[in-house]
């Protein structure tokens, strides 16, 4: 198949894969137990109030006709009001997208470039003292939960050196040099964490190719160490590693919240868990759909790189 | 000592509570206020989903209220000692009976948008609560109201249907925050001490010292800075390295490392809020009054207090009467654990068998380790509990008011008659027990309209203590607000409604 065909399969795949999100999340709300007036007013409340509450979230309306008319709405761009706030959700969604992409572009140039020079080093050096190292540190990074890591960043850097703020509160009338001074701790504290993992992926990877014959016969043949890797066996590890790069980057927009609550930082995150708390079904919709859309997007684009980097596959047999 | 260094150690030193807060006014009058600079508040308990929309169904949070009160005023304010003081109303007279309530309202105050204050902008501002289609948290609250009306330019009169002496205590409500007439868009716009600037729900909000405030010894800093902080550790940490100025929520595990750091300082405020075990006197087992009483003199309320407050709170006496509000029956002895008239009691009451107490983090954050505590107590006197754990989704739809043997909390209410008729009374909706005792409702309706204050304290006495011996709670704790701030921050951070001085700080508080 050619690329722009096998792209134009996918993105109907991807419409209708966002479609199946956008019912399950409708159905996952449904499911919350409780009536979601009254867990939304809390304990001391008028049986009034609660009724005029669910006109307000529609309560009152089947859930396909909430779904029907929801996905009219997004068809053409609008995303509806918050149910609880009434503010429109579209501005806010925009600007906490922009902060989570930022703060996920910031880590990812980060941790990315030094995670896979680590691991390639880590190959070419297996089993040397360099190797251990870089294996036992990023074991290490793995292990330790975010916040663990987040307070550990915070104390020592933040509060002891006080080179770094501690609240990541960013502004939307900020600069770009105090945006990245202000989201430092955040970011290197998703770059240990998902940085550890793409390193790990790489050094194996890389590993694995270096075993194969034809890398044995480039050696015989006296290739230079250098171009072993990087003609040789690099490019035929994009692949896998374009994958794992695709789905550390999801991670980094998607799963966040812990790193946005320790650093208070204004993502997505935080907004999606406080509106599930509050069934505001509008606001989950938005975030869940976008965060569908991240992962749909980005496994299609690292198919795409292994694609382009591996021409046998654009010739299926 | 400085004056405004209340801490647990100061308030050792002065003996108690009670000293605290009566010593508070002459304090702080002889510190000088300061003006100018920025107030950074760093706020747990701010969500994404906060509004300025008093009339909204969530309108509750602490972001909420602070937010609140830096730009509205209401009619009446409530003062550090619990007090109601004239606020947007200048005065107020009482017609015999207390069923008619004349508010006199303040002249020239202005809008932020420049609108003088009129009766009608009150008239709007109270009445949009109870409108039909309204969502309002404060639609039960004015129920009891008859009628609100305008007298003229500056007098509106209040109908209360069976008569009360605590309506203006109700006019300090947060939701009751006056706005200019047929305003319906939540903007912000108020008579407040601050002009919104930004606001950014759960991240941030920005005011701006308004210029024509009509209070001339209030609203020091030039610029109020409200930041959502609602990690614990991050709070604390924004405090300590001078990123804000005043922090709440303090973790009670954390109070003392405030203490000693030479630059900080905690506040301790008794409050209102109370933690209760509701046991159902309609249904089995508690409709037996013996079994009640057992499970009441088992409890050994200085160990909750140790283990789950950490001391950071008061002693409750199974009525929901707050020692810091002025009709709480100080003659009635404190509650202590007395296993001998525990098991006296669980002996008469002939009851065996095992009893599931229904909690649930959506109570208070260690319900469940207070259920256990609970569990361990009553065992030497052979009662079972065994702990029902609940989820949070659902617990006050399906479990609260329901199970004969649950948990739950209440912020409080600011005065004793509120309190008493909005959860104890028999025809209240919020009657969490179904207690119902006919002389108990004629003597809280008689208090209610006892001008004689003599008169009025021995009735409410009389109330508590038939709560306290035959009701259906056992209320164990009542907690405390914990705020922390740089030292350099001077005013009174206290009050017993609510945390950062009543969600008043932005105008009680200076740069130092």
């Amino acid at each position: 198949m050619t690329l722009p065909g096998m792209i134009a399969r996918r993105s109907m795949e991807a419409v209708a894969t966002l479609a199946i999100i956008a019912a399950l999340l409708f159905g996952g709300v449904e499911l919350i137990p409780g009536d979601p007036a009254r867990t939304i007013l809390g304990q001391n409340v008028t049986e009034e109030a609660v009724a005029n509450l669910r006109i307000a979230l529609r309560l009152d309306q089947p859930v396909y006709q909430r779904f029907f008319d929801w996905a009219a709405g997004a068809a053409h761009g609008d995303l509806g009001k918050s149910l609880l706030s009434g503010r429109p959700v579209g501005p806010d969604f925009a600007w906490r997208a922009k902060n989570t992409l930022f703060l996920a572009g910031y880590a990812a140039l980060l941790s990315l470039p030094l995670a896979i020079a680590l691991g390639l080093i880590a190959a070419l050096y297996r089993d040397r003292l360099m190797d251990r190292t870089i294996s036992l540190f990023s074991l290490a990074t793995i292990s330790f939960p975010e916040f663990f890591v987040g307070y550990v960043l915070l104390s020592v850097l933040a509060m002891d050196l006080g080179w770094f703020p501690v609240l990541s509160t960013v502004d939307p009338d900020m600069g770009f040099w105090e945006r990245l001074h202000r989201c430092f701790l955040p970011a290197v504290t998703l770059s240990c964490l998902v940085g550890a993992y793409v390193l790990r992926i790489t050094r194996a990877t890389i590993t694995s190719v270096l075993e194969r014959p034809y890398i044995e016969m480039a050696e015989l043949k006296g290739v230079s160490r250098l171009s072993l890797v990087f003609r040789h066996a690099l490019i035929n590890a994009i692949g896998p590693i374009a994958n794992v790069v695709a789905l550390a980057l999801a991670y980094m927009i998607v799963g966040i919240v812990v790193t946005e609550v320790v650093f208070t930082y204004p993502g997505l995150g935080q907004w999606m868990v406080d509106s599930v708390a509050k069934h505001d079904m509008n606001v989950i919709l938005a975030c869940g759909l976008s965060f569908g859309a991240t992962y749909v997007v980005l496994n299609l684009l690292a198919d795409v790189a292994a694609v382009v980097a591996n021409p046998r596959m654009r010739h299926p047999r | 000592m400085t004056q405004m260094e209340w801490n647990r150690r100061s308030l050792l030193q002065a003996g108690g509570a009670g000293l605290m807060i009566a010593g508070l006014p002459g304090l702080a009058a002889a510190q000088t206020p300061k003006r100018g600079g920025k107030l950074r508040i760093g706020l747990g308990g701010g969500q994404t989903t906060n509004t300025l929309d008093q009339t909204s169904p969530t309108f509750a949070s602490p972001n909420e209220r602070t937010v609140n009160y830096t730009l509205f005023n209401t009619l009446v304010e409530i003062d550090p000692d619990g007090k109601a003081i004239p606020e947007l109303a200048e005065s107020w007279t009482i017609d015999p009976g207390a069923k008619r309530w004349v508010f006199n309202l303040r002249r020239g105050v202005q809008f932020h948008n420049g609108k003088k204050m009129t009766a009608d902008d009150v008239v709007f501002s109270l009445r949009r609560h109870s409108a039909p289609g309204s969502r309002s948290g404060a639609q039960g609250m004015l129920r009891d109201l008859e009628s609100i009306t305008k007298i003229d330019s500056h007098k509106v009169e209040i109908l209360h249907k069976t008569g009360s002496l605590d309506v203006h205590f109700l006019m300090s409500d947060y939701h009751l925050s006056i706005v200019p007439d047929a305003q319906t868009e939540s903007n912000g716009v108020g008579t407040g001490p601050y002009v919104l600037q930004s606001w950014e729900p759960g991240v941030r909000f920005r005011g701006t010292r308004n210029p024509n405030y009509w209070k001339a010894d209030r609203a020091f800093a030039d610029e109020v800075e409200i930041i959502v902080v609602n990690d614990d550790l991050a709070r604390l940490s924004a405090l300590q390295s001078g990123e804000v100025d005043v922090i709440n929520r303090l973790d009670p595990r954390t109070v003392r490392l405030v203490e000693a750091a030479p630059t900080l300082k905690a506040s301790i405020a008794h409050g209102y809020g109370y933690y209760t075990v509701n046991m159902r006197t309609q249904v089995e087992p508690f409709n037996n009054p013996d079994l009640r009483l057992a499970f009441k003199h088992l409890v050994n309320r200085q160990e909750l207090l140790d283990r789950i407050l950490r001391g950071y709170g008061s002693l409750g006496n199974d009525h929901p009467v707050s020692s810091k509000l002025p009709f709480f029956a100080s003659s009635l002895p404190q509650r202590e654990p007395d296993l001998d008239k525990a098991r006296f009691h669980f002996r008469k009451s002939g009851h065996s068998g095992a009893i599931p107490l229904h909690t649930s983090p959506a109570v208070f954050s260690s319900a469940i380790d207070m259920a256990v505590l609970l569990q361990a107590q009553a065992a030497p006197i052979g009662m079972e509990i065994t702990v029902q754990r609940e989820p949070p989704d659902g617990y006050w739809g399906n479990i609260w008011m329901k199970k004969p043997f649950h948990m739950s909390y209440w912020t409080g209410r600011i005065t004793t008659d509120i309190m008493l008729s909005t959860g104890y009374s028999g025809t209240a909706a919020w009657n969490e027990t179904q207690w119902v005792n006919p002389h108990f409702d004629e003597v809280l309706a008689q208090a209610r309209t006892e001008f004689d204050e003599t008169r009025r304290a021995g009735l409410y006495a009389e109330a508590q203590s038939m709560i306290r011996d035959d009701g259906g709670v056992m209320i164990p704790l009542f907690n405390s607000f914990i705020d922390a701030a740089r030292k350099a921050v001077g005013g009174n951070l206290i009050a017993p409604n609510m945390e950062l001085a009543g969600g008043r700080i932005a105008e009680r508080a200076w740069l130092g």
